[in-house]
């Protein structure tokens, strides 16, 4: 069955970091925090067109509690970014964030009083998409950067 | 600049101008619309009387201007359109920059409250007798009025709260 068969009797030797960040990595699963105009792109990138199946990422999970990935995607205004970051705080750890778009990263379009002139102002962001919308091939392209980040990190042993 | 008034809207002007003789300031056109400025106090009565006997019972909109003017500064605009006669109708009124004050014309269109609610939002135009006067977007405690033209694009550093980053440090 399975690794056993083309592996005969033996062990394989890893360290579980390893093991745990390859986990992590292929099971991102993300909460949709569609906003605007982006969220249609953001659909595309879940779709079958895109695929984010491919990277582990299908499960778009609408509950914080079952998700690993923020993608704020869409303009933020200063009412909406309690509620984001209300949800934000109810992600288990460890939680990723990816900033979508112009609008979400920086504000873009919206240079005006009732924005929120990034959302990294409140959310700690790994990954800036660029793009008014961005295209799904480049929301894949954060999500890749994200697992690169993921599959770096120390998650069981911390440095002391 | 001479008016081309339809035969309705000719009669809604004679009609206006003959009632309110005191209150009424003038007529003009532009951009194929047509604008009546009144004195503020008159524009509960006025708007009763457009609703009841000229028939412009749909309130449209009713928005405020900075004109940033030193006299007269500021102006609302109320948008009548007749659903019966096909005509549209702006009555303007100005007020001062010092404590600028009109009455609501809630008694008259239900549908005022809101609108009118927006306009003290953007424009800190204090409306009297309205039934629940407070702002309609912005917080309650924000303290600007920001389609001001002295309000900056960005806004006041810091006058609307972000949300708490290190929550478990509260």
């Amino acid at each position: 069955m399975g690794i056993e068969s083309s592996l005969g009797d033996g062990y394989l030797t890893t360290k579980i970091d390893a093991l745990t960040n390859w986990a992590r990595s292929n099971a991102a699963w993300p909460m949709p925090m569609g906003l605007a105009c982006c969220a249609i792109e953001m659909m595309a990138f879940a779709g079958p067109k895109y695929d984010a199946a491919r990277f582990g990422s299908e499960v778009m999970r609408f509950s914080p509690r079952q998700s690993d990935v923020m993608i704020v995607a869409g303009w933020v205004n200063y009412k909406m970014s309690h509620a984001i970051r209300r949800i934000w705080d109810q992600m288990p750890d460890p939680k990723w964030c990816i900033a979508m778009g112009a609008c979400a990263s920086t504000g873009g379009m919206h240079r005006c009083y009732g924005v929120v002139q990034g959302c990294d102002n409140f959310l700690p962001v790994d990954a800036y998409v660029s793009g008014c919308p961005p295209r799904p091939d480049a929301l894949l392209h954060a999500l890749m950067k994200i697992q690169d980040k993921i599959r770096t990190e120390h998650s069981v042993k911390l440095d002391t | 600049m001479d008016l081309e008034l339809s035969e309705t809207l000719q009669k809604v002007v004679d009609g206006l101008s003959s009632e309110f003789s005191e209150t009424f300031i003038g007529v003009y056109q532009s951009t194929g619309d047509t604008f009546v400025r009144v004195e503020a106090e008159a524009i509960v009565d006025i708007c009763r009387y457009l609703k009841n006997e000229q028939h412009f019972i749909y309130l449209t909109d009713i928005f405020g201007i900075d004109r940033f003017t030193s006299e007269e500064r500021f102006e609302v605009v109320y948008d009548l359109v007749s659903l019966r006669d096909r005509e549209r109708l702006f009555i303007k009124v100005r007020l001062p920059e010092e404590n600028p004050t009109v009455e609501s014309i809630t008694d008259v269109w239900k549908s005022a409250s809101w609108m009118e609610r927006e306009v003290f939002d953007m424009f800190g135009i204090k409306f009297e007798n309205h039934p629940d006067f407070r702002r309609i977007y912005m917080p309650e405690d924000f303290d600007y009025y920001p389609l001001r033209k002295e309000f900056p694009l960005l806004g006041i550093p810091g006058s609307i709260e972000l949300p708490n980053t290190t929550p478990d440090t509260e």
